[in-house]
């Protein structure tokens, strides 16, 4: 436990003794504002499901952000060899830098309050899809993370390793959307929107919270965080 | 302390090791020697866990590196090739990172830090700094200082003094050798007189393989098999060759200089035969002058030459 918050520690602070966090936040906080705001006063609703809806895409391109350097940058400085010789296990070191990653999104995603604040100043929206959507974006955020988190490790460049999360996470996000749904055999398209990464976010975003939307995205966070630490052991298979 | 048998390792179609067997005793400051490419890195990335070997085994304190890989990792302190660091992060940060995980007690961790700076010639300046802003001295430092910070039993150092100035180098030097009394150290290099000055023996790995150990002095005297001596005499350089021609004891002479009736020959004498009384007596006899003579002693670095580049 101690080693994970160690490097959960490390990876942390790091993306602060850089101008990296500041630049994604603000860049972040800019451009759902904008997108919010843009279609908010012609609509003229105070609820927040245009600021839900629209997240998964900007999540596409910021969560790969956030995870593109956590591996991809240790293998470039060679600091690899050092981590991993130090007595850690592998996943104490993987759980770690997903933590940070997870914290920092939380952080990001917490800074937008003030939309529904703006709201609640305005009118009376419904307090439970606000909470619930707030919930399902860092379920579904962690999702994302793990997916980037992972690919960092496949490679030492990060440029690379942001293209292909964004890609990875932009073919797990489109299965399940109508646009592919529409296109299939029922029962493919059956497991296809189980398996979409944004359809769960819908249904959390009602304000119901289903354990199956849950479990979902746990699994899929364990299982890449898994594949991750797989990967990192493989070096040592003979 | 350190035990490797029969340690092969393969990058693809080339053999980085192939089949080294080797022992290091508690106390002991092994030199590790090669020319690049040698396979001198990948025998310590064997030995520090972080890569398996593909035949043959190797244990440090007893246990296994592919067994018990974590207990090992404890026990030993690192310092790998090219110092690699995080460059964003302050070095005091840095080296209260690795005390963390070194499960240094939080009471002692100050101290320790403040410590091991000591030991390793960090200021407090330097110690405020990013290690993205630091000279490569000062890096290899920090580098260093995190492989101590535990006092671990074994200190595996890839090529600790690249980027350092003298004075520095003599410094981590005369550091390594204190560290050596206790502990077990093995030093990789291609500095030789690095090597020399600091280790109580020597292996020279070439290709993978082995090709010479023992201490320095050993080392030198296994490949000495002929002597050289140089001798300059002034006469008739006629007259000189024949009598050398004649001379008993010497395999092959050249002669390499000759300027105003000052000729120079290189003479080559079997091993432990010392000819520099009955060359002074040829000398007299004849009556020429003699202007230098002088026995060189084949050096490590020779020894190094000669290992290292002779066709298999």
């Amino acid at each position: 436990m101690s080693n994970i918050y160690a490097i959960f520690k490390k990876e942390f602070k790091s993306y602060f003794s850089s101008p990296i966090a500041y630049i994604f936040i603000t860049a972040f906080l800019v451009f759902s504002g904008w997108l919010f705001f843009r279609g908010f006063f012609l609509i003229g609703q105070t609820n927040m499901r245009p600021f839900f809806s629209i997240l998964p895409w900007e999540f596409l391109f910021f969560i790969p952000a956030v995870t593109m350097r956590l591996w991809a940058e240790e293998k470039k400085l060679g600091t690899i060899e050092l981590l991993m010789t130090l007595p850690l296990k592998d996943y104490e070191i993987v759980l770690g830098k997903f933590f940070a990653a997870f914290l920092f999104l939380t952080i990001t995603i917490l800074l937008t309050i003030t939309l529904p604040l703006t709201l609640f100043y305005l009118g009376q929206p419904a307090l439970g899809p606000i909470i619930g959507g707030y919930i399902g974006a860092l379920f579904m955020g962690a999702a994302y993370l793990s997916i980037g988190l992972f690919i960092s490790c496949l490679t030492e460049n990060q440029i690379i390793a942001f293209i292909v999360s964004v890609f990875a996470c932009f073919t797990l996000f489109i299965i399940g959307e109508p646009i592919v749904i529409t296109a299939l055999p029922g029962w493919l398209a059956e497991i296809f929107s189980f398996l979409g990464l944004g359809a769960h976010f819908k249904s959390i975003g009602r304000g119901v919270l289903d354990s199956r939307d849950i479990i979902y995205y746990l699994s899929v966070i364990t299982f890449f965080l898994f594949l991750n630490t797989r990967f990192i052991e493989s070096r040592k298979w003979r | 302390m350190i035990t490797v048998t029969n340690l092969s390792k393969r990058y693809g179609p080339t053999i980085a090791v192939n089949n080294i067997s080797f022992e290091v005793q508690k106390g002991e400051i092994l030199g590790f020697l090669g020319p690049n490419g040698a396979g001198k890195s990948t025998t310590m990335k064997i030995l520090t866990c972080y890569l398996p070997p593909d035949q043959g085994k190797a244990t440090l304190a007893g246990f296994d590196t592919f067994e018990d890989s974590l207990k090992i990792r404890e026990k030993i302190g690192y310092l790998p090739e090219n110092t690699p660091l995080y460059n964003d992060m302050i070095a005091a940060d840095y080296l209260r990172f690795i005390s963390e995980i070194r499960r240094i007690p939080i009471s002692k961790r100050k101290t320790r830090i403040k410590e091991v700076a000591h030991l390793c010639g960090l200021n407090r300046e330097v110690l405020g700094k990013n290690i993205g802003h630091l000279s490569k001295g000062f890096r290899q430092r920090v580098a260093l200082a995190q492989a101590l910070i535990h006092d671990p039993d074994i200190l595996i150092l890839d090529e600790p003094t690249v980027g350092l100035d003298p004075n520095q180098i003599a410094e981590i030097r005369i550091l390594i050798k204190e560290i050596g009394k206790e502990k077990t150290v093995i030093l990789c290099s291609h500095i030789l007189p690095e090597v020399q000055a600091t280790c109580n023996r020597i292996i020279i790995i070439k290709d993978g393989q082995i090709v010479g150990s023992g201490t320095p002095e050993e080392l030198a005297a296994q490949a000495q098999g002929e002597e050289i001596v140089y001798i300059t005499i002034q006469g008739s350089q006629k007259d000189i060759q024949e009598k050398l021609d004649a001379f008993e004891n010497i395999n092959e002479y050249r002669l390499t200089d000759s300027e105003k009736g000052n000729f120079r020959f290189e003479l080559k004498s079997q091993k432990g035969t010392d000819i520099r009384k009955s060359l002074f007596q040829l000398v007299v006899e004849n009556k020429w002058t003699l202007t230098e003579l002088q026995k060189t002693q084949l050096t490590l670095e020779d020894v190094f030459k000669q290992l290292t580049t002779e066709e298999n």
